[in-house]
């Protein structure tokens, strides 16, 4: 654990990402207590009102300005991230659980089982991501765990691929070897002995995932198939924006920036634990 | 394994693949509501609502449905659109020509910048020209390609005016959407030719035959780079499976005729054929390009082939 965050400490790139992903963490958190105006208040009087530095501190500075509705943007974009993150964490841990498992599975069994499910893979491979969850998305309905469900239905294939590729390899090593010849039943196997041993791999595919789902999750609300109004999310933000981008072009600018600064710290972190634990993993996808 | 048993091989995983993407879209496309209330004007009672029903043969058990539109695909008919009444596969491939358009564009530009900055920073390992490129690389992969397209409608049409919002049908059309996906192309391509030129470089028969005494540019071609280029190769297949099919967001933004919205279009009016046609049509276009993929490693690595 020690050399881990000495390793990180040493790396800029990693060690910034995760002061960021860190710093947006904290702000979700706590972005109720941070002192910011309610992110649903609407204020006609301040409607559209530009970024302004001066008096930061004083009730009513808008430092990102306002909106078509007077609301204010810097709050409405930490109130944002909860939403976002919220769905996004919880789309990558479903997917990677369903496909930690599945490429256990397919890797521990490999024959039929493998067989089966690989073609599945291909399958769904076949079909835009963007189409699939559009298709999905409308047929459910867009709510919150509608969408979970969504973002971690383009996921699981990623993990189920990469672990199956590691099982496969790992199943021929000698303490899985040991642990058959004890006796150890198939389940045992799998979870006591495979499991620990690829939770790396799955690790570094998530941090990855969510970079990709918090994108994926912005375009769906985007294109108003996220999580509905008055909740304040980022992809919506910019829909609404978009029609006032003439006049006040803060309104889409900023989501767009959190979006950025997000996606690109969780990216960095995601790659330099990719790099620390497993370099090969990088041309594999 | 030879040559056509191979092939033959691939198409047949091709048509079952394609017939689990169409087979899935159908029934979940049934889910998304009853088109014939959508198309009739609001209003109409339940009687209108039943004869329509019957005239789209909505009204028959959904397993019949399903077994009458697969026979009806093999023959290659997909159905009438039941917005346009016109063939559904008619209805996509006219958009088809403006999704190559753009498609076309982004990888072609995408690849050569993203081509040419990976290589950079490669060969110029610990320079100021690695660090930029790679810094580049990072913010256009971390950007999201919908709000990359806002920023340069806000920057190049609203403040100077220079280019269309959207819309297409001329050169002046093309070069917003176009440069807004290849910046992501090219993002996702330099990082990945780095890095796999990285580790080509370091292996013992580049070392070898730098130490034969060849030219720097005969061991770059012929030993670095056609290794290095598998997984690039790899990745551009995916990329261009993604833009073929349409990207939705983007023609959304850039109001840009293409496959991805009519999709899109179909599933919001629930025009079951359109969207069977078009994710049929999608599925296909991808499944080659993979096909493409595969023949061209073989190219690359004579040893693949030979498997």
């Amino acid at each position: 654990m020690k050399s881990f965050f000495l390793a990180l400490l040493k790396s800029r790139a990693g060690l910034f990402g995760f002061v960021l992903v860190l710093v947006f963490v904290l702000a979700a958190l706590l972005a109720p207590y941070l002192g910011l105006p309610v992110p649903t208040r609407s204020n006609l009087v301040a409607r559209m009102a530009a970024p302004t530095w001066t008096g930061l501190f004083s009730p009513g500075a808008h430092p990102l300005g306002t909106d078509e509705l007077g609301r204010d943007i810097l709050s409405r974009i930490v109130h944002g991230s909860r939403v976002t993150l919220t769905i996004a964490t919880a789309a990558v841990v479903l997917g990677g659980i369903v496909g930690t498992l599945l490429g256990i599975v397919a890797g521990y069994y490999r024959g039929m089982v493998d067989r089966v499910l690989m073609r599945i893979v291909d399958i769904q491979l076949a079909l835009p991501l963007m189409l699939l969850a559009l298709l999905v998305i409308a047929a459910l309905g867009p709510s919150t765990t509608n969408l979970v469900v969504v973002l971690a239905l383009t996921s699981w294939l990623r993990y189920a691929r990469i672990i199956r590729g590691q099982v496969l390899a790992l199943r021929e090593r000698e303490f899985v070897l040991s642990a058959h010849a004890i006796g150890a039943g198939t389940w045992r196997i799998m979870i006591k002995h495979l499991l620990p041993n690829v939770l790396t791999p799955a690790l570094v595919v998530a941090t990855l995932e969510l970079a990709r789902i918090i994108i994926m999750d912005a375009a769906l609300s985007f294109l108003g198939l996220g999580v509905q109004p008055p909740n304040p999310s980022w992809g919506r933000m910019l829909a609404d924006g978009r029609v006032y981008i003439s006049t006040a072009w803060w309104i889409v600018t900023f989501p767009g920036v959190a979006i950025l600064l997000t996606v690109l710290s969780v990216n960095l972190l995601g790659d330099w634990l990719r790099d620390y634990f497993d370099p090969k993993l990088r041309t594999m996808r | 394994m030879p040559m056509n048993r191979y092939l033959a091989v691939k198409l047949g995983e091709a048509l079952l693949a394609i017939w689990g993407v169409v087979t899935i879209v159908f029934f979940v496309s049934r889910v998304l509501g009853d088109p014939a209330v959508l198309l009739l004007p609001v209003g109409a009672d339940q009687q209108e609502i039943d004869a329509l029903r019957i005239t789209l043969g909505l009204d028959r058990p959904i397993l019949e449905q399903y077994a009458l539109s697969m026979v009806a695909m093999l023959r290659g008919d997909f159905g009438v659109s039941f917005q346009h009444t016109r063939p559904a596969m008619d209805v996509v491939l006219e958009r088809m020509p403006a999704t190559i358009e753009l498609a076309g564009a982004a990888l072609l530009f995408g690849t050569l910048i993203g081509g040419a900055a990976g290589a950079v920073a490669a060969l110029k390992r610990g320079t100021i020209s690695e660090f930029v490129v790679m810094i580049a690389a990072l913010l256009g992969q971390a950007t999201p390609v919908f709000w990359l397209g806002i920023m340069l409608i806000l920057v190049f049409s609203v403040d100077l005016g220079w280019l269309p919002t959207g819309g297409s049908g001329t050169i002046a059309h093309l070069v917003l959407p176009g440069l807004t996906l290849a910046v992501f192309v090219s993002a996702s391509i330099a990082r990945l030719l780095r890095s796999s030129l990285l580790d080509i470089m370091r292996e013992d028969y580049v070392r070898t035959a730098r130490a034969k005494g060849l030219m720097p540019r005969t061991v770059f071609f012929w030993h670095i780079a056609r290794n290095a280029l598998i997984p690039v190769v790899t990745m551009i297949g995916i990329i261009a499976g993604e833009l073929l099919g349409g990207s939705v967001v983007i023609e959304t933004v850039f109001a840009w005729p293409g496959v991805g919205r009519i999709i899109m279009q179909a599933i919001q009016a629930q025009d079951f054929p359109v969207i069977q046609a078009g994710v049929a049509l999608v599925a296909a276009i991808f499944i080659l390009i993979n096909l493409l993929v595969d023949l061209l490693y073989g190219v690359l690595d004579p040893r693949i082939s030979r498997q």
